[in-house]
């Protein structure tokens, strides 16, 4: 009974915490897509349900939920189902080691960054068996697709972190942010800007999204690997591409921005005037910047060929992740420039 | 409670390991894999092995078994010829398995893993194995680095036919200017001289 009160009850509510607004926020960044294109192509958006269309997300969400969940035939039941749980999943328990604001965070873990790595690594399960199981051809190379090209970029984006913690000295991500502290030039993405750069790319293409998306490719294969889905089944899958493209969006605010640092640390006058701000919106703010460069993305540029996609990752992305980081090795070493001289941690622990 | 938990691992582990060898399907048996790397991750997890833990469900899920699915998936199998050799090839794997269990039991026992029971550190895991690798470790972990690239570079030799490859130059790809396809043609000039003949 102890174990329960003391344990399993809270930790349940701070979960509860956690999934219920990134749900709401996943229902208004599909709000907010459609918003941005809209006015990105000079069209308004979605303006009937609600005022200026804010309840569409709801409407959207309930007329999926009233749908009738069709399966096809000679698919495999027990894996067609399975599948969308597979790909809510990562989504959903790879936020247990987010930190939201000092101290605040559901599990502190040591090896933060790598149970990150671990669990979207396997995202791309719930693609793949979707593919497979509704026993159609489309679905089937949507499937493939998704697995040859999250494989890829897995690599690029393993080793764009391992140079933030070989400048932080740590896996955990509460250190990682608290080791950027000094205002905007000491956040990492100045120093390992071209990992930074790397690391959002590659995400992008771990969440199959636009100009990366040949897993749904709707010119080419139809829907991809979800189009023998329908009703709730389908919004599973849309609910864990949206859950995972904040949950990119918010490693990066993490990794490279400062986390919930303030912006401002080290400027005279207006670290004072913004000293009140609460560190989550900071950590939200940078988050909706990486989300609003998702949806300009997507409406910016055209689909990449599947040749160019893979070439991307294994000849240009990761060679260029190898070279950055022999060179921030050095400079870790050899205490080079403003940025890795200080990081106690790193002296404290190897001492 | 720690039992409880290591209990129910170790049960959801015996059986994904045995339904791995004999679910009819070899999709479903590669995804039985993928449950039993995960729940010995847990394991391992609760031995406060936490880096050996995620890395195992890293490389593990998260790549090798991915290509597997991959390859399997794109083999129509038939399950039933498998099944045939079953009863011929029981006294050879049975030898085998047998075996593994004696090997297993030497090794075991051995004083290397007369480990005392699990340590808990206040340091850091990874930080811990990170040391040791790179400091009483550093040569048989900087060879084995060696041996693997040198595998990679055998297996993508293997691979590489370079004469039947139908090769794409993305840089001349890329450097393709307008010009270069398009070519203007003034068809009100032709069209004219066309008038003209008759």
């Amino acid at each position: 009974m102890d174990i329960l009160l003391e344990h399993i009850l809270p930790t349940l509510f701070k979960i509860l915490l956690i999934v219920g607004p990134l749900m709401l926020a996943v229902a208004y960044l599909t709000y907010a897509e459609r918003k941005v294109i809209g006015y990105i192509q000079t069209r308004i958006g979605p303006n009937r349900v609600g005022p200026w269309g804010l309840l569409q997300p709801i409407a959207d969400g309930l007329k999926l939920l009233m749908k009738e969940v069709i399966f096809p035939a000679r698919s495999n039941l027990y894996l067609f189902l399975i599948a969308p749980v597979l790909a809510i999943g990562p989504a959903l328990a790879a936020w247990a080691v987010i930190p939201f604001d000092a101290g605040l965070v559901l599990a502190d873990i040591n090896a933060g960054l790598l149970y990150v790595l671990a669990i979207t690594s396997m995202s791309v399960y719930g693609v793949v068996i979707a593919g497979w199981a509704s026993n159609s051809r489309y679905a089937f190379l949507g499937g493939l697709r998704s697995a040859a090209q999250v494989v890829s970029y897995e690599i690029a984006m393993g080793f764009a972190l391992v140079g933030v913690l070989v400048a932080a000295g740590s896996l955990n991500l509460s250190e990682i942010v608290l080791a950027q502290q000094g205002g905007i030039l000491h956040w990492y993405w100045l120093p390992l800007l071209p990992l930074f750069v790397v690391y959002f790319v590659s995400g992008v293409a771990e969440t199959n999204r636009a100009p990366f998306d040949i897993a749904e490719g709707e010119s080419e294969i139809v829907a991809g690997f979800h189009v023998e889905y329908s009703g709730m089944a389908f919004a599973i899958f849309f609910l864990a591409e949206y859950a995972d493209m904040i949950l990119i969006s918010i490693l990066a605010a993490t990794l490279f921005m400062g986390g919930w640092l303030s912006p401002f640390e080290g400027i005279p006058v207006l670290e004072g005037l913004f000293s009140w701000v609460p560190g989550l919106i900071w950590l939200l703010a940078k988050t909706a910047f990486f989300l609003f460069i998702y949806l300009w993305l997507r409406a910016t540029f055209p689909r990449y060929r599947y040749d160019q996609i893979m070439r991307l990752g294994w000849k240009v992305f990761i060679p260029v992740t190898l070279v950055w980081l022999v060179i921030i090795s050095i400079a870790q070493v050899m205490d080079i420039g403003p940025w890795f001289t200080e990081t106690a941690a790193f002296a404290a622990g190897g001492a | 409670m720690n039992s409880l938990i290591f209990y129910s691992f170790a049960a959801i582990l015996l059986f994904a390991a045995v339904m791995v060898i004999t679910v009819r399907n070899p999709v479903k048996a590669a995804l039985f894999l993928v449950l039993a790397f995960f729940t010995s991750a847990g394991i391992w997890l609760m031995l406060h092995a936490e880096f050996l833990a995620i890395s195992l469900v890293l490389v593990y899920v998260g790549a090798v078994l991915v290509l597997f699915l991959f390859v399997v998936m794109m083999l129509d199998i038939d399950v039933a010829p498998l099944k045939e050799g079953f009863a011929r090839y029981l006294p050879l794997g049975i030898l085998v398995a047998a075996l593994i269990v004696v090997e297993m039991i030497t090794v075991l026992n051995a004083p290397a893993f007369d480990i005392p029971a699990p340590a808990v550190v206040e340091e850091s895991n990874t930080r811990q194995l990170g040391r040791l690798l790179y400091t009483v470790y550093v040569y048989p972990f900087e060879i084995a680095s060696v041996i693997l690239t040198v595998a990679i570079v055998a297996a993508i030799t293997l691979t590489l036919r370079q004469h039947s490859r139908k090769l794409q130059d993305i840089g001349k790809q890329v450097a393709v200017r307008r010009e270069d396809r398009v070519r203007l043609v003034n068809l009100r000039k032709k069209q004219d001289e066309g008038e003209e003949k008759p």
